[in-house]
């Protein structure tokens, strides 16, 4: 081997590490330290003249080695390796030393932070010292795309991909796709129709070349990395043939019998045989067995005596497809929040208590009112009381804001003053009108005469305490502004219900490898710079499963995930993990207890050999099989044991 | 003085070592014992690497991974359970508490839950005082 000659560059980060910790000295004792032959430091090591100084430490001193002491490896790793490559170095005898992280921000005593600094730099400089260059192996992109959920961010991100002529399976769990987006009557500030904006690209996806919509269909299972997945979707059977049914609507008519509407959330009825809305795309319905008669009782078949193109096939299973594709993105939404929990505020026992979905569908011209705001008597509300943050910012419950439930609220408010002459109060703790156009929203419901109450609601009681409240929900609580209790007699309760992760976020998070954050919802790779990825290569988050959002923000993610798809297609090609385990064929005794333990079945067993051995495109690097290798015959590339034993002794210098 | 425990910390990188990333960004502080060394999964800790540690002057040895069920390489925390499981056995037999050794799970979202394990950790480790067995020969090497 040649002579290792190790550079060191300790950075300040601005005052970042120079303040707690003394960089000089951490500088001088790593040129004391074994095979380091020079040792600097520096401002902003990653700063262009930081990174030169290196450059040109290489080529003047000839080193094979370097170690950064500055931030995170997770945050320029790349950026350092990419500068050593082009100064003719592999880049992977590279190590960085966390002293930001993990030392300088963490650590208020400064003597304590140079000793800990010391201690980071002398592991790396330990550790690199063993290093040896690795190939960075490359794969090609299959160009196909997975996106999961039918929603507004699905349905962007489908629609931006296909357009640039690249195949794109979109997988809804529900008959048609839509979200929770076509459940709404408007959109906020704008007063847009939802149902009229969204439609056109629902059509645009039914119909698009590049799309291929599977609907009723659910993943199960996942194998594969970025470039080449493979799914398996269980297409469930709707008991109609797709290829036949031209959406006429003669089965739903003709159907005898009814069950609660999911798309109305109850408040309305469909048929046995639905479509769950008029604007259902793809417009074929599907059977509902568990109330049809002919699956419950063996008799009917109304739809399929009027179906004249003999669509109806009540011995339809369901179907297992597979599908190829080198990118996913999982845009499968939110859950609204079920109050029932949250007694006090008599949702479930009272008539008129409704949540904010319930109120969206008693708004919309096809839900279960025909649009008229009206109680459950029928008759128009005298007075509403639209209470904020039910489920979110309350410790009980989810202690996030879900962003979007004062402007709903707000929204609300404008079509109940619009379509009926009540009295609307809106009780509130913060108003939180952030986006474009959202305070002057706020300032307009102002003027529309709408009674803002600052603070939390304790109670909704039809406990009447005179004749003012005779038969009204009385909304009690403290005016915080005016510091008074307050009852305020309302005919109409409306809860800003919380947007929360979907019940199945984890078995959907496993079935991805991809993880979540505290508040339930998806991790983003960086919750800054990287807000679309995921820890997992390939795989894409974009919409409310990442975190509650309005819709411009769900589309503006969608198309951030369209796009970082794109660039891989585009690119053609992906770089694999270069950081996995071998075996040393010598030394393998052929015992195959690593064949079990590895989760992508990348080891085998060869019979004829009698050893065990690694396909390396399928092994992600996480280096389990070399800690249970009880000959030490295979070592994981930059993590080999010699390389970690290097890192502990120099931990504890 | 008192004494101050030296803490070899493996963390695996998808989970805990971007816990205790967050931790830094969110300027918590704690206790400046642990060093950590990055795995790529809990499961690559080798139960040498702990003896290892303790060989070459270490007070006490912390692992972290992902929450079971999180593992960004499926269940290798699973293995490293099972691994830590039978290790705990092990250490008594050769003079090392229970309390030098330590498996707990951190997610890349929860830096304060990084905070207190170690700290927490480097209480009960100061408590148990200096790991003297270090220099005895019979010990792995």
């Amino acid at each position: 081997m040649e002579d290792v000659k190790i550079g060191v560059y300790i950075c300040h980060c601005g005052l970042n590490i120079a303040d707690t910790v003394d960089v000089e000295e951490v500088s001088k004792y790593a040129a004391t330290l074994p095979a380091v032959v020079v040792s600097r430091n520096y401002k902003f090591m990653c700063s262009d003249p930081g990174q030169s100084m290196i450059k040109e430490d290489i080529k003047e001193l000839g080193l094979n080695r370097v170690v950064v002491a500055s931030c995170s490896p997770l945050m320029h790793e790349p950026t350092f390796r990419h500068a050593i490559q082009e100064a003719g170095v592999n880049p992977y005898l590279f190590e960085m030393a966390n002293i930001r992280e993990h030392c300088s921000w963490t650590t208020e005593d400064h003597k304590e932070a140079t000793e800990k600094a010391k201690a980071l730099v002398s592991a790396a400089v330990r550790r690199v010292y063993y290093h040896q260059p690795l190939e960075i192996r490359e794969v090609s992109v299959n160009p196909n795309t997975l996106i999961i959920g039918g929603g507004i961010a699905g349905i962007q991100a489908a629609l931006e991909i296909a357009d640039s002529e690249h195949k794109v399976y979109l997988v809804e769990r529900d008959p048609s796709i839509g979200g929770h987006m076509i459940q709404f009557d408007k959109t906020f500030p704008t007063l847009d129709c939802s149902a009229c904006i969204l439609t056109p690209k629902m059509t645009s996806v039914g119909m698009h070349p590049y799309i291929e919509l599977m609907t009723y269909s659910e993943v199960e299972e996942i194998s594969g990395f970025v470039g080449s997945f493979k799914a398996k979707i269980r297409k469930k059977a709707r008991y109609v043939d797709e290829d036949k049914c031209n959406g006429c609507g003669v089965c739903i008519i003709k159907c005898p019998w009814k069950a609660a509407s999911e798309f109305d959330l109850g408040l309305g009825e469909r048929k046995a045989i639905y479509t769950p809305f008029a604007q259902a795309v793809p417009n074929i319905p599907v059977i509902d067995t568990e109330h049809c008669a002919y699956f419950l009782k063996g008799k009917c078949r109304a739809c399929e005596k009027f179906c004249e193109l003999g669509a109806i096939d009540f011995e339809q299973v369901d179907q297992i497809v597979e599908v190829e594709v080198g990118n996913i993105i999982i845009t499968t939404g939110y859950d609204a929040f079920d109050p029932t929990p949250i007694t006090q505020y008599g949702y479930g026992r009272f008539d008129n208590v409704y949540t904010g979905l319930e109120f969206e569908r008693i708004c919309n011209a096809v839900g279960p009112t025909s649009g008229k705001i009206v109680l459950k008597d029928g008759s128009a509300p005298k007075s509403v009381a639209i209470l904020h943050c039910v489920g979110s910012r309350d410790e009980n419950y989810h202690e996030y804001c879900s962003r979007v439930c004062c402007m709903y609220a707000l929204k609300y408010s404008h079509l109940i003053k619009e379509r009926t002459d009540a009295e609307v109060y809106q009780m509130y703790i913060d108003m939180r009108c952030f986006g474009k156009a959202y305070e002057e929203f706020y300032k307009r419901l102002s003027e529309e005469g709408v009674n803002f109450v600052r603070g939390k609601v304790a109670e909704v009681t039809d406990r009447a305490i005179n004749e003012d409240e005779d038969g009204k929900l009385i909304v009690c609580g403290e005016d915080t502004l005016l510091s008074k209790i307050i009852r305020v007699p309302v005919d109409m309760v409306i809860l800003a219900t919380a947007l929360e992760p979907r019940a199945d976020a984890a078995e959907v998070a496993k079935l991805f490898g991809i993880t979540k954050s505290a508040d339930g919802f998806f991790l983003e790779r960086h919750p800054k710079l990287d807000p679309v990825a995921t820890m997992t290569d390939g795989v894409y988050i974009a919409g409310c499963c990442q975190g509650p959002k309005d819709i411009p923000d769900t589309v503006a993610q969608a198309s951030a995930a369209a796009t970082r798809v794109l660039a891989l297609i585009s690119k053609g090609r992906v770089e694999l993990e270069a950081a996995t385990a071998v075996i040393d064929e010598e030394k393998c005794s052929g015992c195959r207890i690593c064949n079990l333990l590895c989760p992508y079945s990348a080891i085998s067993y060869i019979e004829d050999e009698k050893v065990s051995r690694i396909n390396e495109a399928l092994c992600k690097g996480c280096g389990t099989c070399v800690a249970a290798c009880p000959s030490v015959a295979i070592t994981h590339k930059q993590f080999t044991t010699e390389e970690i034993t290097a890192e502990i002794e120099g931990v504890l210098v | 003085m008192s004494f101050e425990p030296k803490i070899v910390g493996f963390l695996c990188n998808w989970c805990s070592y971007r816990g205790a990333d967050l931790a830094g960004t969110a300027r918590m502080k704690c206790a400046p014992n642990v060093r950590i060394i990055r795995v790529m999964c809990s499961g690559r800790v080798e139960p040498a690497f702990i003896f290892k540690a303790f060989q070459l002057g270490a007070d006490g040895v912390l692992v972290l991974g992902c929450h079971p069920g999180d593992c960004h390489y499926a269940e290798g925390n699973y293995k490293t359970l099972r691994r830590m499981a039978l290790l705990e056995k092990m250490l008594p037999q050769l003079g090392i508490e229970a309390d030098r050794v330590r498996l707990d799970w951190v997610s890349a979202s929860e830096g304060d839950r990084f905070v207190s394990i170690v700290d927490d950790m480097t209480e009960k480790v100061r408590a148990l005082g200096p790991f003297t067995k270090n220099s005895d020969e019979e010990k792995h090497g």
